[in-house]
């Protein structure tokens, strides 16, 4: 599983990507998957501190928290978007 | 990315065409101040793969609301300075209603759903933009069949 960070997010974290053989033990969401990554160390718990600014996408389609995770996905969390 | 043309991208949306009766077009350009700030550049930040599939379905919307007979829209990326172009609509109908409404409908909803961000160079510091719940509103207008995502 890919996990990639954008704009202020990828900022925090320190990075923009992160790789997973699997998908971790307890992590059946993108909620869980958050929750899991916030407890990190490092900054991830300052780029999810908020999350009602947080975005997520599966697999390069918007999707809510409840939306499941795979070993396979391309999971993306990023903050409201600005273009235009 | 590369700047574009306007004027060629009309000629080319509308070229060989004659059933097409009118093109509206939209320019958006880097302002030089925000909230009194100067603005000395601003970096678009793109997600590589979404960016196109999203910009894609908000075209196949728009093709599915209005009889159009073109559209064309290109988003820049990477560091503009004030006054360089960023993104360009240009639709394309037979009739002038059509091209307005889908112009307007095609930039609502690429601000708030194309994954794209701003990174602003201020005085003060890099400072990313927020987004706007005037933006939220001005997509709102065009409610309908989107259900199927999170971008509110």
């Amino acid at each position: 599983m890919k996990v990639l960070y954008f704009a202020w997010m990828r900022e925090k974290v320190g990075h923009g990507k992160d790789t997973f053989d699997s998908v971790p033990d307890g992590v059946s969401t993108v909620g869980d998957l958050i929750a899991y990554l916030a407890g990190l160390q490092g900054g991830y718990a300052a780029a999810f501190a908020d999350q009602s600014v947080v975005r997520a996408a599966v697999n390069q389609t918007y999707v809510e928290l409840s939306h499941p995770v795979a070993d396979g996905d391309e999971v993306a969390f990023f903050p409201p978007v600005t273009g235009g | 990315m590369e700047d574009f043309d306007p004027g060629d991208e009309i000629e080319a949306l509308s070229a060989e065409d004659t059933s097409i009766g009118g093109i509206a077009s939209f320019v958006g350009t880097v302002r030089g101040t925000d909230d009194g700030e100067t603005v000395a550049a601003m970096t678009l930040e793109h997600y590589p793969g979404m960016t196109e599939k999203a910009l894609e379905h908000i075209v196949t919307e728009a093709e599915g609301r209005w009889p159009l007979k073109g559209v064309t829209v290109i988003h820049r990326y990477g560091r503009l300075e004030p006054g360089e172009r960023i993104v360009l609509v240009v639709t394309a109908s037979a009739h002038r209603q059509a091209a307005f409404d889908a112009c307007a409908f095609l930039m609502d909803w690429l601000k708030t759903k194309a994954p794209f961000w701003k990174l602003e160079e201020k005085p003060s510091g890099a400072e990313w933009v927020d987004a706007r719940d005037s933006d939220d509103a001005a997509a709102a207008r065009w409610a309908g069949k989107d259900g199927e995502n999170g971008t509110t």
